[in-house]
């Protein structure tokens, strides 16, 4: 086990940074260490943890902006928000089932690691509701980007380079995000499809719909598949739209509709990846493609005998199987071949360090992938080898 | 006046050849040398900056911005990205020694894909090309900038542009999922594709908005939507600024995310009028322009409480569009703002500063201020909803102190917005207009980071140079101003 070092203030992360940059010593960057167990492992001998920098450090309902340091709960946030009956956009995940642990995912992690819930599809990624943040360069220096406010294109976003970075660019401290009021119920249509082509079709018939569905997943089970999209809004709303939305995906199969209680905890049931975590040694992959392509991704993991889910009206397929680098071999090829991207979302350290857990960036970008990496973090003092092997 | 860099002597003094090795690159009439085809592209949006550049090339494909760019960063020749040039911040202006690549003739759809939502266009077809392409299925592509009609979504990639419509949709970051993109050095790169978020940097964020700073982006995947059953719009008036930010915060706390919140003050509500014949109250010293989305049931609920939340506000107006027709009548005086304030005013400047929406009075306070002392008239529009202010400036730019006066003034409104937590612009982009502003909004080394990214991409600072980053400082000696 490896020293945590946890200052409590920014001015402790930079002395951290400084000395180890001083000493040459690389730094595992973490909040409170919930996805230790993502991408590959780090080799350092100290992490440098964001936990004890924690607080929201501005709330404005009204102009729907929060901050808060780094190392603040999820939790703690989304508690705040409900407060004032507002939420987090992106329906960010915990993801504690998937990595077996009971640390708490903090704001700082959910920024850099870029994971979106559900409602993605409809209202963006987190990435897309972060209107600023400080980070802590890897000379030691603190960094602003972005600001306070909902809209601005003041010089290069950083916001978005640091975002998804998984703290190998730069140590984030403080984090603004854009909230959004909480709907007053959600709905959710549940139409049990014969297989996953019809489902993924029937998501991208409600997605294509003008009733503003603000998730859509797909979900096999034995014999079927069922296919499921939410609506959120106004009571009158949802009840009328979803009246329509019946209307319109009549054809693909049964239906029946869970509301509030039963529909959140469906949702976050599909947020957590639960139905595929029951298996604690089988690997987890997450594939990014088209939805209309997700069916064949799907597919490909059947041939070697893994299961799916499907969220994102079908572009973001989960996929459990055995870990092995033939396994993944399989399903990073499904993902080429369909012009998508697969990642090794969790799985034993052995064969983390076996495989590409992320595509390869073509060599013209790696180049300047490699000098951006540079700029900012020129002793490559960040998580060294978390993203790619070295 | 903003200083430009010295041109290189020695690149104009290779004009010649260097215009003959652009014609062998790019062959046909894709090269423009002469003054009078030259003259259009002397400027942009930001008209007060002219420049005219080395050459024009309008490539017909990816393949030959690529071999232009390899060519301008194997020979040192600067290089001006341009898409449809109606930047408001002179992202376009050229300079007297670059080549300006204009990517008009990328102007081809390639793939419309309803099932997966999703649209590939050259960089050169319109923003509102693109919903005109897939209107006939109902969908649309949301940032709508009030240029929409001409600009290009190659330029909406580079400035991250905005509309009065991104409260709900998002900017035009919000609504990528991949771009073509050519580095100086003439590498054609895939970011993105047709899908959302794989792990790994986020380039296509960084790219967005970039400027043209970073390389050209030749072709882009959008996400494009459904559109809702229907919209309209309400009006309501109120006696003074205080009163109708607070009823804006009103609306918000409510739960409700109008479409569109727009706010004007009573000379834009007076431009406006004379201009449009809208029917607005000319009493007013604020009126509000709120949008609404769905059936005509969800439009009349959602109306009728943001009705009932204005009229605890006293307001001296409130009008609730029936038709669509009605609605488009409100909407007509505010969507010729521009014009309206161009009718009364021989020119002016669009400033487009982001604040902390609870500062609005202050702000608008200290604008009337700043009016008197500059003598100089403005008429204000907001995107109330996120806090988007443009200012109109009113001047004579035939009358150099007035123009002098006009940009000191505007300087003075974007300083005011990152005072009081805002920033120096919202959807414009910083441009040639904001570059020396910079420093207002970042400290040295924070700059130096962003100018250390800009060098990852182009070493020598070749893509449009004497933007964004103010000419002293580390990583450009090459622009410094001499």
């Amino acid at each position: 086990m490896s020293t945590i070092i946890a200052p409590a203030d920014e001015a402790g992360i930079i002395a951290a940074v400084q000395a180890a940059q001083a000493a040459r010593e690389p730094l595992a960057i973490e909040g409170h260490g919930s996805k230790r167990g993502i991408l590959r492992p780090v080799q350092a001998a100290r992490n440098l943890s964001t936990r004890a920098l924690t607080g929201i450090t501005l709330y404005r309902p009204a102009e729907l902006i929060i901050s808060a340091r780094a190392g603040t709960p999820l939790a703690e946030i989304e508690a705040a928000l409900a407060e004032k009956g507002q939420q987090l956009i992106a329906e960010s995940p915990y993801l504690n089932g998937v990595f077996g642990t009971s640390a708490a995912p903090s704001i700082g992690g959910v920024v850099a690691a870029n994971l979106s819930g559900p409602r993605r599809i409809a209202w963006g990624a987190t990435r897309d509701h972060v209107m600023g943040l400080r980070f802590i360069n890897g000379a030691g220096e603190a960094i602003r980007s972005g600001g306070r406010v909902l809209k601005n294109v003041t010089g290069l976003d950083l916001c978005k380079l640091l975002s998804g970075s998984y703290g190998t660019l730069g140590v984030i401290t403080e984090v603004t995000l854009k909230v959004l009021p909480k709907p007053e119920t959600s709905a959710t249509l549940i139409i049990e499809t014969p297989d996953l082509a019809s489902a993924v079709a029937a998501l991208s018939a409600g997605l294509g719909s003008p009733f503003g569905v603000s998730a859509a997943a797909a979900l096999p089970q034995r014999d079927h598949v069922v296919a499921s999209l939410r609506l959120e809004d106004f009571a009158a709303s949802v009840t009328y739209r979803m009246e329509k939305l019946r209307g319109v995906l009549g054809s693909f199969g049964t239906q029946r509709v869970i509301e509030d209680a039963e529909s959140r905890a469906f949702w976050r049931s599909v947020r957590e990846v639960e139905p595929l975590q029951a298996i604690p040694g089988e690997a987890i992959w997450r594939v990014s493609v088209r939805p209309s392509a997700g069916p064949r991704i799907a597919a490909a993991a059947d041939a070697i005998g893994g299961r799916t889910m499907l969220d994102w009206g079908g572009g973001l397929v989960w996929i459990a199987a055995a870990p092995s680098i033939a396994n993944h071999a399989a399903i990073s090829a499904a993902a080429e071949a369909e012009a998508g991207a697969a990642m090794l979302f969790r799985a034993p350290e052995s064969l983390r360090l076996a495989v590409p857990v992320l595509p390869e960036e073509a060599a013209p970008l790696a180049k300047i992938s490699a000098r951006v990496k540079e700029a900012l973090d020129p002793g490559g003092l960040f998580n060294p080898g978390h993203l790619r092997a070295a | 006046m903003i200083a430009l860099p010295a041109p290189k002597p020695e690149i104009l003094a290779r004009r010649a050849e260097i215009v003959a090795a652009l014609q062998a690159l790019v062959p046909g009439d894709g090269v423009i040398t002469e003054g009078i085809r030259l003259k259009p592209y002397e400027t942009d949006g930001l008209a007060a900056y002219r420049q005219m550049p080395l050459a024009v090339v309008l490539p017909s494909s990816t393949e030959q911005v690529a071999a232009v760019l390899r060519y301008c960063h194997e020979q040192g020749i600067r290089v001006v990205p341009r898409g449809a040039g109606t930047s408001l911040s002179g992202g376009a202006l050229p300079l007297a020694d670059a080549v300006v690549v204009g990517l008009m003739r990328l102007n081809a759809i390639h793939e419309i894909n309803y099932a997966d939502r999703y649209a590939v266009v050259g960089a050169g077809v319109t923003n509102i090309g693109i919903t005109k392409a897939v209107e006939a299925e109902g969908f649309f592509y949301a940032p709508d900038p009030s240029s929409q009609l001409a600009c290009m979504i190659g330029g909406n990639v580079m400035m991250n542009s905005g509309g009065a419509h991104c409260l709900k949709y998002g900017v035009t970051a919000n609504n990528l999922l991949g771009v073509k993109f050519v580095t100086i050095e003439g590498e054609v790169l895939e970011i993105g594709g047709t899908y959302l978020d794989a792990a790994g940097y986020d380039w296509l964020g960084l790219i967005t908005g970039s400027e043209g700073q970073l390389g050209i982006v030749t072709e882009v995947t959008v996400r494009i939507l459904r559109s809702a059953e229907g919209a309209r719009a309400m009006l309501a008036a109120f006696n003074s600024i205080e009163i109708a930010g607070a009823a804006v915060d009103a609306i918000i706390g409510s739960g409700i995310i109008p479409v569109a919140l727009e706010f004007m003050d009573k000379p834009c509500i007076h431009a406006c009028e004379a201009f449009a014949h809208a029917g607005y109250p000319l009493d007013a010293e604020a009126m509000l322009i709120i949008e609404v989305e769905g059936s005509i049931a969800e439009q009349d609920a959602l109306l009728a409480r943001i009705k009932d939340i204005c009229a605890r506000f006293d307001p001296i107006s409130l009008k609730v569009a029936e038709t669509a027709e009605q609605s488009l009548a409100i909407w007509k005086g505010r969507k010729g703002a521009f014009g309206a304030v161009g009718r009364i005013s021989p020119d002016y400047l669009c400033m487009d500063g982001t604040i902390p929406t609870s500062e609005l009075p202050r702000v608008l306070k200290r604008i009337g201020e700043m009016s008197d002392q500059y003598g100089l008239k403005v008429a204000n529009v907001f995107h109330a909803g996120d806090g988007n202010l443009h200012p109109l400036i009113m001047f004579d730019a035939n009358d150099a102190d007035s123009f002098r006066r006009a940009e000191a003034f505007g300087a003075d409104i974007l300083k005011l917005c990152v005072e009081v937590g805002g920033c120096l612009t919202g959807e414009h982009g910083v441009g040639v207009e904001k570059r020396d502003l910079m420093t207002v909004q970042f400290a040295p080394h924070e700059l130096a980071q962003q100018r250390a990214i800009k060098t990852a991409f182009d070493p020598a600072w070749l893509l449009n140079p004497a933007k964004v980053f103010p000419l002293q400082g580390a990583l450009a000696p090459a622009l410094a101003a001499e």
